[in-house]
């Protein structure tokens, strides 16, 4: 618990002190939804507004994670972090959650707002919410294994996307159809409760894979 | 008992060994290719000529000839390469590696054909080649993971380094298969589920699973034999420096 706090202080600081660039994903996500609604007067989007709204948040997403461990990498404080994080699967988990702090929650938590632009009916905005608050740790987490695997190649942006959009597709086909299902009046909670067992799945393994991503990662 | 130990550790550490390997795989290519390409000839004309037409589906079934034995093939070789990856991961056994990369673009071909077999397919038969079902959709994202695999080694500078990165990206990616495997168990989909369980009756006529069967093993032969045939041009390609390798260029 310790080293979890430790890690998510720390990086927490650093992303408050480098305030504007903290912004970027959640300025991506509301431009871009802003977008979406100016394409809406000659596209009809309605209910598939939810699932576009949950295609961009994963797009912010990949944006923002690419560079988790860039420039912890370039100090050096990355491979301090491998030496001595005692243990590392929590110092990781609380990396990833400084990270999350950052990007996933306020997504999430601005949806409802994001959602008035491109008229995402209210029964919606709520659940969007909500889907989207479960969902982003789990891409975060994933996220984060395809940023270790190509920290030190020097190519980032198109690389990641590659890697990491292939094993974010379960997280948004269920974090778009518990959306989709409230709108069109049923009751989402099989998809919400699927979305929650993918984050206790993440949450357990991802750290072992981006451990095991960031030593590979060292040496390149 | 023991001498069986005996027997498997020698043959494990042998392979671990490019130049054993290919020195022993010899053989093994043309033979693979030759018994794997006179059953899928058998497998193909009593399939396409003389199973019988189906009831419902007509003659548009018999697409599944190529298309169950190459979507069962993509995962097979997608499983083959998590394993790899561990042994890889954990022996750090260079042969794993020059395995994995001689087997991805079969992987990624086999996809690529399933998908394709099964659009041509659906045309007639859901009245749509493309349906985001969860089986459909989970092929697609294995299609991507290979394309992930190869992507990420050329994008390494140092083979050794890109082999290690690659092993890390297989383990991740296998919690795909099972999605796959079970996902028309698991949800409601257009896709049919499987026909051929292991334990179960088949609910498939004996006169058209048979021909299947034949197929399928064809395929898994002349495609182990692909994929040995290709790890050898791996191990000439990564030991190019070495004394053995020479040797055997000038022997030529």
């Amino acid at each position: 618990m310790n080293a979890f706090l430790t890690q998510l202080r720390r990086d927490l600081a650093i992303s408050f002190r480098h305030g504007a660039e903290a912004m970027n994903p959640i300025a991506f996500f509301a431009l871009a939804a802003f977008l979406l609604g100016l394409g809406q007067s000659t596209l009809r989007l309605d209910e598939a507004a939810a699932g576009a709204l949950w295609v961009l948040a994963l797009f912010a997403n990949v944006l923002a994670v690419e560079g988790l461990f860039g420039r912890d990498r370039e100090d050096g404080s990355l491979e301090q972090l491998l030496l001595h994080a005692k243990p590392l699967f929590a110092a990781l988990l609380g990396k990833v959650a400084a990270h999350w702090m950052m990007s996933g929650l306020p997504i999430a938590a601005l949806s409802p707002f994001v959602a008035l632009l491109v008229d995402v009916p209210p029964d919606g905005m709520l659940v969007l919410a909500l889907t989207l608050l479960l969902g982003t740790p789990t891409l975060a987490l994933v996220g984060a294994i395809g940023a270790a695997l190509v920290a030190g190649t020097g190519r980032g942006g198109l690389l990641v996307a590659l890697l990491v959009m292939p094993l974010y597709v379960p997280t948004l086909l269920f974090g778009a159809g518990a959306a989709m299902t409230a709108l069109a009046g049923g009751d989402p909670s099989a998809e919400l409760l699927w979305l929650a067992a993918l984050l206790a799945a993440s949450i357990t393994l991802a750290p072992f894979g981006v451990d095991a991503a960031l030593r590979v990662g060292q040496e390149y | 008992m023991g001498k069986a130990m005996e027997w498997l550790r020698r043959t494990f550490h042998r392979m671990g060994s490019p130049r054993w390997f290919f020195a022993g795989s010899r053989g093994w290519v043309l033979g693979l290719y030759l018994v794997g390409a006179a059953l899928i000839v058998v497998g193909s004309v009593w399939g396409l000529g003389f199973a019988p037409t189906d009831r419902l589906q007509g003659d548009s079934y018999r697409i599944l000839y190529v298309h169950v034995p190459a979507a069962h093939l993509a995962e097979a070789v997608y499983v083959a390469i998590a394993i790899a990856g561990v042994v890889h991961l954990v022996w750090r056994m260079k042969m794993a590696d020059l395995a994995i990369a001689a087997a991805a673009p079969v992987g990624m071909t086999l996809t690529a054909a399933a998908l394709a077999t099964g659009y041509i397919w659906g045309i007639p038969t859901w009245g749509t080649g493309w349906v985001w079902d969860a089986r459909t959709t989970s092929m697609l994202v294995l299609l991507f993971l290979y394309f992930g695999l190869i992507a990420l080694r050329q994008a390494v500078p140092r083979p050794e380094r890109a082999a290690l990165a690659v092993s890390v990206l297989a383990i991740v990616g296998v919690v795909n298969i099972p999605v796959i495997k079970y996902s028309v168990d698991w949800f409601t989909t257009l896709h049919q589920p499987a026909s051929i369980r292991l334990g179960e009756r088949p609910s498939i006529d004996p006169s058209m699973l048979w021909p299947l069967a034949v197929n399928a093993l064809g395929y898994y032969l002349f495609l182990v034999g692909v994929v040995v045939a290709a790890l050898r041009a791996k191990i000439i390609e990564r030991e190019s420096k070495a004394d053995w390798v020479r040797s055997w260029v000038q022997a030529r």
